[in-house]
């Protein structure tokens, strides 16, 4: 393993002692906890990144009946297609020394990182959110005027209204965000201690053939992939009027 | 308009007066008013088959819907609202509840108003007991079935003690006793605080026992006007008289 050689992935080597299960001492180990929490900062961050911009645009996508609104439907749903490698190339050849913003040193770094789980977590955020606000009956605005809602009041109630869908957008751009591990290995390089995450340590494991680091990893990943589904499947029950 | 008679009731001046009113779908016209107007503090029922264009006056009175030509003229309107325009609130032939509870729905356009939040809850309070609401008050009302969704819409919309209150067939969901209770809820606030309401339905013999005026819609146009008595009792048009008698002509 390269990089800060002398943090690199060594769990096995300095925790192989007589009387220890290696895998119990290596989970608990400073540096599993630093991969487990530099995945969810990542996560977090681009979730929040793609939520306070892909929120409002959803809400304008799902309110919008002009033509122009058909044209970014279709740019979203391409843009869930979108193959994460190909978003890490692009953001490879964006941050490298010689590209346009060469400059910013964001290449191999979390920035970098966040940027590239940002771009493919924002069109789950507005997909999600324009299906929420489509699915709010199209009277209710005209309703609601009807009771003295001004326009934006109205408008501000309908989004309140598919505040379950909101919640599940967020919770799928989380799932999205941990899991992806095509973009953030190129774009982050898995340096030990500095950008390696889950994904790409159960990348590196498997390819070394330590699988039971790379299953302790990959239950690490599971648990938190599940507690995320966990949250869409209670945003669904409140949008669904479900127990 | 054959006729538009105002009977014996000329103590009260129009709230409203349409003139020459069109709305269109696209290029079906759905309403083509020529007069009509909604006398302050009275009970208009706008009669008519399904089609007659009801539904669409309604909203065009509430200001949902723009005419396609035509005006309507805000007659007296109180003193203290700034752009003369009374304040309105209209309950649809099929009401959409908000996702919260049946206190919260009642309470939406009082919190739109910015009233006191005591004040929200005894108004609450009030109108669910009227509606015979109260013990559903925490259910959510997107569970309700359809006549008791009809019965909060009513609740929400008396709840904000509007000028003008518009119904859209607010009783075509409901059983014979509801029916007469939204009837005497409704009756009872026109003479307890002089406010409008126009209720529009196709059920001649709810229009003899709730309306003070009634004006017959006939293919999108107001055949004619008048009194409650006036109307019943002595119709002007042949087409009105038809219709009193039950004659299909529509």
């Amino acid at each position: 393993m390269g990089g800060p050689a002398g943090k690199c992935y060594n769990i096995s080597s300095h925790v192989l002692t007589p009387h220890s299960s290696p895998l119990r001492t290596a989970v608990f180990s400073a540096e599993f906890l630093s991969i487990v929490l530099l995945s969810l900062k990542v996560s977090a961050t681009a979730v929040l990144l793609s939520s306070a911009l892909g929120i409002p645009m959803g809400t304008w996508l799902g309110l919008a009946r002009h033509p122009a609104a058909s044209l970014v439907r279709w740019c979203t749903q391409v843009g869930m297609a979108l193959p994460p490698v190909v978003v890490g190339l692009a953001l490879y050849l964006l941050f490298s020394r010689s590209g346009p913003l060469g400059d910013w040193g964001w290449l191999f770094t979390p920035r970098a990182m966040i940027v590239a789980q940002t771009i493919l977590a924002l069109p789950f955020v507005v997909g999600i959110t324009a299906g929420a606000i489509r699915s709010v009956p199209d009277q209710l605005p005209e309703q609601l005027r009807g009771l003295g809602a001004s326009a934006r009041q109205a408008r501000r109630t309908v989004v309140f209204e598919a505040r379950h869908g909101l919640g599940l957008a967020v919770a799928a751009a989380f799932g999205r965000s941990l899991s992806e591990v095509g973009a953030v290995l190129i774009v982050g390089g898995n340096i030990a201690g500095h950008t390696r995450v889950l994904t790409t340590a159960i990348v590196l494991e498997t390819s070394q053939g330590r699988f039971e680091w790379a299953l302790a990893l990959g239950g690490v990943l599971l648990g938190l992939a599940g507690l995320a589904n966990a949250c869409i499947v209670l945003f669904q029950r409140g949008q669904h009027g479900g127990p | 308009m054959a006729r538009e008679s105002t009977g014996n009731s000329h103590a009260s001046p129009p709230l409203w007066r349409v003139e020459r009113l069109a709305y269109a779908y696209g290029k079906t016209v759905a309403l083509d008013v020529e007069r009509l107007s909604v006398r302050r503090g009275r009970l208009l029922c706008l009669l008519g088959p399904t089609g007659a264009g009801k539904s669409t006056l309604l909203r065009l009175l509430a200001g949902t819907a723009v005419p396609s030509r035509g005006r309507i003229d805000v007659g007296s309107a109180r003193p203290e609202k700034a752009n003369g325009a009374p304040s309105v609130a209209m309950v649809y032939q099929q009401p959409l509840p908000l996702r919260r509870s049946v206190a919260e729905n009642v309470a939406y356009g009082l919190k739109l108003k910015r009233l006191p939040r005591r004040e929200i809850e005894t108004r609450v309070e009030h109108w669910l007991q009227q509606l015979r609401l109260a013990e559903l008050a925490s259910r959510r009302a997107d569970r309700l079935s359809g006549g008791q969704l009809t019965l909060l819409a009513i609740a929400r919309a008396l709840a904000i003690e509007p000028e003008v209150l518009l119904l859209d067939e607010p009783t075509a969901n409901l059983d014979p006793g509801r029916v007469e209770l939204v009837e005497q809820v409704v009756r009872a606030e026109v003479n307890r605080r002089d406010c409008t309401v126009v209720w529009t339905t196709h059920n001649l013999f709810q229009a003899r026992r709730i309306a003070d005026d009634v004006a017959l819609l006939l293919g999108g146009a107001c055949i004619e006007q008048a009194d409650g008595r006036t109307f019943f009792d002595s119709p002007a048009d042949e087409r009105t008289k038809a219709f009193l008698n039950g004659d299909l002509i529509y």
